[in-house]
């Protein structure tokens, strides 16, 4: 094995490792058990006229949502404080460190997003029927939908991670992509928004996942929802696939275009931003 | 490579930013082997300096060679041949020191020779930075000068043929100050190209075989610690009373200064004779670049002072440059 991807998963057991046992670990489970206490109320009600109930509806969005919290938001602000207190810059004075460090939040960040994941997918189980695959297939596939879903948006967090300097810009990017989460879908039927918005929200790569997650989880019947009727399987292969390509394009420019700039006076500045001003 | 390249080289390195000009004239040579201080005001480039050598700012102009090569577009190899000790500040607190180094010293692996084992072994590391009770301590329950140690240590890991620190003491208090000093003596017999900054004159002149003072942006003295004490101490200040009236003159010449004098008419009381110390020669320096003034040696000035003070604390000690 190359020392550099070695050198990574050692990084990613040792961080891995730390956040699981850290005392913080159970504040990360929050987010699930809320989720998953709403579902008690919503597993009675029906979905616009179909015999679907909202709790069923619920979960593949909670997965979708999951997916965007901790690929696309978990990695950026990790990476924005990764940059403020020093660790890349560590890793810049290293050889082929910076590498290492980014293989291994490829590995951390799969596993850490995946954890939610499944408690999600197995706390719903027992509350609501019909919202877990009923074949092996099934499980195969939401799997690798999850994985894959998590590797494309790894990149994209990476980005947005690398671009915005401050906590500040953190915030309003996270309100963005909640905002982006509410109107795409996932939390009720898109059909019901006007017209135009179907269109908007379709750019974004939230609509897709939802759409994705849905199609795994929900009974086949559950697609008289969908825009055309259909699950649209092709297509959502090909607009994530169109988001992996852009994001592993970026990922490296932006990062490469921050790391440049690390060094100790950078890095210097930061510190004395956080002892003044405490963020 | 060839003994025969010089560890660091600059020739008329630049440095601006916007309507700024950081380095003007940055020319220096530092050979294998040397522990060398880059000693200046803040603010006069040293940490703009050092960067560039460390591959970490791209020159606005001029050369600039480390072992060899040139810093910002050298590639991972060279990086394995440079030490970089940083002023490490919360990063990988979680982590314990043993597996910290552990994990830092897998990426050198690849670059170990017949002659030279890399990575350093971890414990015999933490032996030599004075950490050895420590491996098993979260980085973040570390003490300042405890964390300091530990930077040495990973700039050490891939027994580097070129070591930087900047500023390293910044912000220690004394004890923890004189203890690191010692550590980087400590160093000497490594046969690693050291390069240090500092503002501060009595530090230099503890750590370095040479210092070279940087001023408004290019090296405006340059020689061992002694040789610097005899050409910017060159002149010597007089002080005494004529017929009562208290006096203080600077001179290049003291001797003929006070053969005029007692030609003189006039009763001559309280004579003393001071050589300008190296701490006061270095400050005179300093201002005459910083507003402007002529840089020549020889008309370093002295300030009139009440008392001779050899104590070297008296660089004002404020925080470190932008």
């Amino acid at each position: 094995m190359p020392t550099v991807l070695r050198a990574g998963l050692r990084r990613a057991r040792i961080e891995l490792r730390q956040q699981i046992l850290s005392p913080l670990a159970i504040l990360g489970l929050l987010g699930p058990v809320f989720m998953l206490v709403v579902l008690i109320w919503a597993r009675d009600s029906q979905v616009m006229e179909s015999a679907l109930s909202l709790g069923q509806f619920l979960v593949p969005a909670y997965l979708a949502f999951g997916v965007i919290s901790g690929g696309v938001l978990g990695v950026s602000s990790e990476i924005t404080t990764e940059r403020d207190d020093g660790t890349l810059l560590r890793a810049k004075t290293v050889p082929h460190a910076m590498t290492g460090h980014l293989i291994a939040k490829f590995f951390a960040s799969l596993v850490t997003t995946l954890i939610p994941l499944a408690v999600i997918v197995v706390g719903a189980s027992f509350l609501v029927d019909g919202v877990t695959p009923t074949t092996a297939w099934g499980w195969v596939r939401l799997l690798l939908l999850s994985v894959l879903t998590i590797a494309a948006m790894l990149p994209l967090g990476a980005v947005l991670g690398a671009i915005f300097k401050g906590p500040i810009a953190m915030l309003w990017t996270t309100l963005i992509i909640y905002g982006l989460c509410a109107v795409s879908g996932l939390f009720y039927p898109v059909t019901a928004l006007p017209g135009w918005l179907q269109w908007v929200v379709q750019v974004f790569p939230v609509y897709w996942l939802g759409l994705g997650f849905r199609s795994v989880i929900l009974p086949a019947d559950a697609v008289a929802l969908e825009i055309g009727e259909s699950w649209r399987t092709w297509e959502t292969f090909g607009v994530l696939g169109v988001w992996v390509v852009l994001g592993l394009v970026l990922a490296p420019v932006a990062l490469r275009r921050m790391s440049r700039r690390q060094s100790g006076s950078a890095l210097a500045s930061a510190r004395e931003r956080v002892l003044t001003r405490g963020y | 490579m060839p003994e025969s390249v010089p560890a660091i080289r600059t020739h008329n390195l630049q440095m601006q930013y916007a309507a700024t000009r950081v380095l003007d004239d940055v020319t220096l040579t530092i050979d294998r082997g040397e522990v060398v201080a880059l000693l200046g005001p803040n603010g006069a480039g040293k940490t703009t300096t050092i960067e560039i050598l460390e591959g970490f700012r791209v020159p606005s102009g001029g050369e600039v060679s480390v072992l060899g090569e040139t810093p910002h577009t050298a590639g991972e190899s060279w990086r394995a041949r440079v030490g970089v000790v940083l002023q490490s500040w919360r990063d990988h607190g979680k982590w314990r020191v043993e597996e910290f180094l552990d994990y830092l010293g897998l990426y050198y692996t690849d670059y170990a020779t017949p002659e030279v084992a890399r990575p350093w072994p971890t414990a015999d590391l933490l032996e030599r930075v004075g950490l050895a009770g420590k491996t098993q301590r979260r980085l973040d329950r570390l003490s300042g000068g405890e964390r300091r140690r530990l930077d040495v240590a990973v700039g050490l890991l891939g027994r580097p043929e070129v070591l930087f620190l900047d500023e390293p003491t910044a912000g220690f208090d004394p004890q923890a100050r004189r203890d690191f000093h010692e550590l980087i003596r400590s160093l000497s017999d490594l046969d690693t190209t050291i390069l240090l900054t500092t503002h501060d004159l009595a530090e230099a002149e503890l750590l370095a075989d040479r210092i070279l003072v940087l001023a408004g942006g290019s090296i405006v003295a340059d020689g061992t610690p002694d040789e610097l004490r005899h050409r910017m101490s060159a002149t010597a200040s007089v002080r005494f009373r004529r017929d009562g009236e208290l006096h203080t003159e600077s001179t290049d010449d003291p001797v003929g200064y006070l053969r005029g004098l007692f030609a003189r008419p006039g009763e001559i009381a309280d004579l003393e004779v001071r050589r300008a110390s190296l701490e006061e020669a270095y400050l005179t320096l300093v201002h005459q670049v910083e507003t402007g003034a002529d840089t020549g040696p020889a008309t370093l000035g002295i300030p009139p002072g009440p008392e001779p003070d050899p104590a070297p604390d008296r660089v004002p000690a404020t925080r470190e440059e932008t």
